[in-house]
């Protein structure tokens, strides 16, 4: 089990393309992972869900918790962390 | 008779009776059904069709209106795959025992909902697309697969509060006459869709527009934003007269169509073609295409699981070489990129797809993807004049490289004892602006250059066509982008090779005397322009187009360019 928090610096949030690729990354991994809004405090969505990232309402330089339990779960996190801390570029 | 006033989405001036598009309130009960699994199948069976039916319409879309516009239907397809959404959808399924119709409402509708309240406008739309592909998947297990009214049956101008891009697409399009919608904006999908599908719309018209009777006649006119319900005799006059003038400016450019586009001081060009399917070939030619400047093969490849093989592409490009016989054809090389539209590639998520690892640079890391295309054209060209052109080029060294991966094709292709036809043209997209500025250097190495200004303006402008906040600076009649094209019909010709241009632009009736007086050669355009731009350069000498060029790329905006074009006159 990890937990990362990672701040979302991209302009447009975790919307858009940023969200596309933040679920196209999670779905690479077998482990579940959660993520949730840390600025504006409310539910925890499935990471691999385009629908629950979309409406966590993550804007620029809003911190998000990332969630993360299984097999793979450290690849899994190096990536999504590498993915966010890159401003999606990576 | 009233007059409605809307916002121009797309041109032209038809009269029909409305036909009005009901989005489907489809009421779904909650009672509790017997068999879970079953409903579960059901709704699991329903999902698979959906999903085949976004493919088949993302396709569609491709070929008909170009990548960018059709790249909603990749948001779709993640919403039928949304694990969370299939979660929520069989909770309601086993526990709640509710119907595979009610579970499934219920589940988009949670996220629809979500999303709209977020409050932001661009997730409204996204609320919007999710309820739409989730009132696709409910007429799937309704066993209404479209709507209660099919499509119209007769010439109609459609009416909807607002019409989603599957919408438009999934119409049949032999009745659709024009688009008048209650909601939307001047870069809407429904305004894109039309504008490629060229047929008027007129859209943001407003409440008052659920006032109008199915059947009731009307006029519609997409240049003014107008659209007149049941007009009295003089309105029905004025439009008469309107419209037999464009009908006969109609008529005489089909009647010409077949003729060759000169102007009147003897001048001649080549109006050409673009097309993305067999279908479209025969048409093309009907409307005067003297050959295809842009064949696109994207359709080959996307929404499946594994690459076309040699013998399947072989097939498709020989149908598409016979219908044109011995016109020249060109074929643009798979111009498509790896994170989502070619899964079965590498699906490494990239930020800025457009700007990433796409056509030929994706060609080139994976020759034997490229190899199989070129060989396929290769053998499909024997007895045509068959042309191929590599989209996206931005350094020489990726020239050189296609190039000997073309002769590599063509050795392979020898030594299996099939023929080729001996002369191939091989040229080049110029979309990359880097490649405009130094055309000098790549018109040495290649036969022919082609421009594609609708990406050349979104890089040169740094704007997409389709993000509708920077839309108005995506204006191929920028003088940033006209000097650009005259640099490289200059090099182009300075070598001694031809230049054509295949994006909207050559098309356009203001962009057409500028380049014509830049003196492009080839003129390459949706079919349904043919017509229209052979008689528009008839009407032009060459003289009087190339001092109306030289003033253009003077002047310091699109707006003014087009302002000037409008207020010239052709002698």
């Amino acid at each position: 089990m990890q937990t990362l928090r990672l701040k979302v610096v991209n302009e447009v949030g975790l919307h858009a393309r940023p969200a596309a690729m933040f679920v196209q990354a999670a779905s690479g991994f077998q482990a579940t992972i959660r993520a949730r809004n840390a600025t504006v405090t409310g539910d925890w969505v499935d990471a691999k869900s385009i629908l629950g990232v979309l409406t966590l309402g993550v804007e620029k330089d809003h911190e998000i918790e990332v969630d993360l339990d299984g097999p793979d779960e450290a690849p899994a996190a190096a990536a999504i962390q590498r993915l966010v801390e890159s401003d999606f570029k990576s | 008779m009233r007059t409605m006033k809307g916002i121009p989405a797309s041109p032209g001036i038809q009269q029909a009776p409305a036909w009005k598009y009901e989005s489907d309130d489809i009421e779904v009960s909650r009672a509790p059904v017997g068999d879970p699994s079953s409903e579960w199948q059901r709704l699991t069976h329903a999902l698979e069709r959906a999903r085949s039916q976004v493919a088949e319409i993302h396709i569609r879309a491709l070929s008909e209106v170009g990548s960018s516009e059709a790249a909603i239907f990749e948001a779709h397809r993640m919403f039928l795959e949304d694990p969370a959404l299939l979660a929520r959808a069989r909770q309601g399924i086993f526990q709640s025992e509710i119907s595979a119709e009610a579970a499934w409402a219920e589940g988009f509708e949670y996220y629809a909902a979500k999303l709209e309240g977020l409050g932001d406008e661009l997730l409204r739309a996204r609320a919007a697309d999710v309820r739409d592909v989730g009132a696709l998947v409910l007429r799937i297990l309704l066993g209404r697969e479209r709507s209660s009214k099919p499509s119209p049956s007769a010439p109609s101008i459609v009416i909807a509060r607002d019409l989603t891009p599957s919408d438009t697409i999934g119409l049949d399009r032999a009745f659709v006459r024009g688009f008048a919608t209650m909601e939307g904006g001047p870069t809407s999908h429904t305004a894109i869709l039309a504008k490629a599908l060229q047929l008027p719309a007129v859209v943001g018209l407003g409440q008052r527009l659920f006032e109008v009777d199915d059947g009731a006649l009307v006029l519609i006119d997409g240049e003014r934003g107008e659209i007149v319900v049941e007009p009295d005799v003089a309105a029905a006059e004025a439009f008469a007269r309107r419209s037999k003038e464009v009908q006969r400016i109609e008529q005489e450019a089909s009647e010409h169509a077949e003729e060759p586009a000169q102007t009147t001081d003897g001048h001649r060009v080549e109006v050409v073609a673009n097309i993305g399917r067999v279908e479209e070939a025969r048409a093309a030619i009907g409307l005067g295409a003297e050959g295809v400047g842009l064949l696109r093969t994207e359709f080959l490849y996307l929404e499946r699981s594994y690459a076309p093989s040699e013998e399947e592409q072989l097939h498709a490009y020989g149908e598409i070489l016979d219908a044109f016989e011995s016109r020249p054809v060109v074929v643009r090389t798979l111009d498509a990129g790896g994170d989502k539209e070619l899964r079965y590639l590498d699906p490494t998520p990239e930020a800025n797809p457009f700007l990433g690892w796409r056509a030929i640079r994706l060609c080139l890391d994976r020759p034997d993807l490229f190899k199989t295309q070129l060989r396929a054209l290769l053998r499909a060209s024997v007895g045509h004049d068959l042309r191929i052109m590599f989209p996206m080029v931005a350094i020489l060294d990726e020239v050189r490289r296609a190039k000997n991966l073309l002769y590599e094709a063509r050795k392979e292709v020898e030594a299996a004892g099939h023929r080729t036809a001996s002369a191939i043209q091989v040229g080049i997209m110029v979309e990359v602006p880097a490649v405009a500025v130094m055309a000098d250097q790549f018109a040495r190495e290649v036969d022919f250059l082609s421009i594609g200004t609708n990406d050349l303006t979104q890089y040169t402008m740094a704007a997409e066509r389709t993000n509708q906040r920077v839309a108005y600076l995506g204006d191929a009649c920028h003088p940033a982008v006209l000097r650009q094209i005259r640099g490289v019909i200059k090099a182009g010709h300075q070598a001694g090779i031809w230049v054509g241009l295949c994006g909207e632009l050559a098309g356009d009736p203001q962009g057409i005397p500028i380049l014509l007086g830049l003196g492009l050669d080839e003129f390459s355009m949706a079919p349904g322009f043919i017509p229209h731009a052979k008689a528009l350069i008839r009407k032009w000498s060459f003289a009087g187009a190339r001092e109306l060029a030289a003033l253009a790329l003077d002047l310091d905006s699109a707006p003014a360019v087009r302002a000037a074009v409008a207020a010239s006159s052709p002698a």
